[in-house]
């Protein structure tokens, strides 16, 4: 194809041999991502998401000595999805076996990657105490506000107003409380090194949420205390909307109630990559 | 080669590259892959220089960005 289109051009084009010497790849597949296609809904961030771990598993060179500990939700199958060993664990437990794992392999790099349905709601207790002792773990989680798994019920993490299967009419904060903010509510908890937020809403802010990743990262091998990131991610299929339209909504909506930033930094020195 | 390279088959097309495309060179094509997805293409391969924000913004890391080297630089330091 690209031949044909060479002679259409005219004679500016190098044969392809001579342009592939000339070519470097700047963007991969990551070596900690697994080749297998992911089985998420499409312009889900999930999938960006797991991008960025892999990617930050390369760049600390942490592939051959890295425990996940996935979720139950959406993200069930992550263990599929990474070249390092991983464990599944009960619903919203997974900071508790990440405890375990850290605890007699203190030399592992140990993170979990957890949704909303699973940290903010079932799994509270064990986010809460894994902060409240300091684990040496870090925790992804994932804020889509909304059961995407299930059929779109509504989370802890819903916003005021918003229309779930769940709350037809609109969240109403008489009957079914306020959203939980994660961030905010573990930044008062002494135990916790790194907290920030940021939505996974464009190139600039995946960027910003990669410099957010390397710190909860050090947060753990600098022995400091447990990192945590939480990414606003859409949810296209569940919220009735366009994966472009989603990521607007995110950038003009969700950030309002769940404002982007770092919570909590105990980390001393500047980043060093 | 293209600078662009999209894996037909990962895609499912839900137009994130085509929207962060500054050069609009991305477009959904009319056919399907094999998941029954219309798969974006790279319609107007002269117009992409290669700047990484569809591979960036690609959920299911499908994109492959190559960039050409600098010939002058490096025949510099090869020299001295």
């Amino acid at each position: 194809m690209t031949t044909a289109m060479n002679q259409q051009d005219g004679t500016n084009r190098t044969p392809d041999t001579e342009q592939l010497v000339d070519l470097k790849c700047v963007f991969e597949r990551p070596q900690a991502l697994s080749d297998k296609p992911f089985h998420y809904c499409p312009g889900c961030s999930h999938g960006t998401y797991h991008r960025l771990i892999a990617e930050m598993i390369d760049e600390f060179g942490l592939l051959d000595r890295t425990v996940g500990i996935c979720p139950v939700g959406c993200a069930v199958f992550a263990y599929e999805y990474f070249e390092v060993d991983m464990i599944e664990a009960s619903h919203g437990r997974a900071p508790a076996v990440a405890t375990g794992v850290k605890r007699s392999l203190p030399d592992r790099f140990v993170f979990t990657y957890q949704g909303d349905g699973d940290l903010a709601s079932i799994g509270m207790g064990e986010i809460i105490h894994a902060a409240a002792r300091g684990e040496r773990i870090t925790v992804f989680f994932v804020n889509n506000g909304i059961f995407g798994m299930t059929g779109g019920q509504m989370a802890p993490t819903s916003l005021l107003g918003q229309k779930t299967t769940t709350s037809v009419d609109g969240r109403d904060p008489r009957t079914t409380g306020h959203p939980i903010k994660v961030c905010e509510l573990l930044s008062s908890l002494e135990g916790v090194a790194y907290l920030a937020r940021v939505p996974l809403t464009s190139p600039k802010n995946i960027n910003t949420c990669r410099k957010y990743m390397r710190k909860a990262i050090r947060a753990q091998t600098e022995d400091v205390g447990l990192g945590l990131v939480e990414v606003l991610s859409p949810c296209p299929v569940q919220w009735g909307m366009k994966p472009g339209d989603a990521l607007h909504y995110i950038d003009e909506t969700v950030v309002k109630a769940f404002p982007p930033g770092e919570f909590v930094d105990k980390l001393e020195s500047p980043i060093k990559t | 080669m293209d600078l662009c390279q999209i894996h037909v088959d990962r895609c499912k097309g839900c137009e994130l590259c085509v929207e962060f495309c500054p050069k609009h060179a991305l477009e959904m094509s009319e056919g399907r892959n094999a998941a029954g997805y219309h798969p974006a293409v790279l319609a107007h391969p002269d117009l992409c220089n290669g700047c990484a924000l569809c591979a960036e913004m690609c959920p299911e890391t499908g994109i492959e960005i190559y960039r050409r080297q600098k010939r002058a630089r490096q025949d510099a330091t090869d020299q001295g």
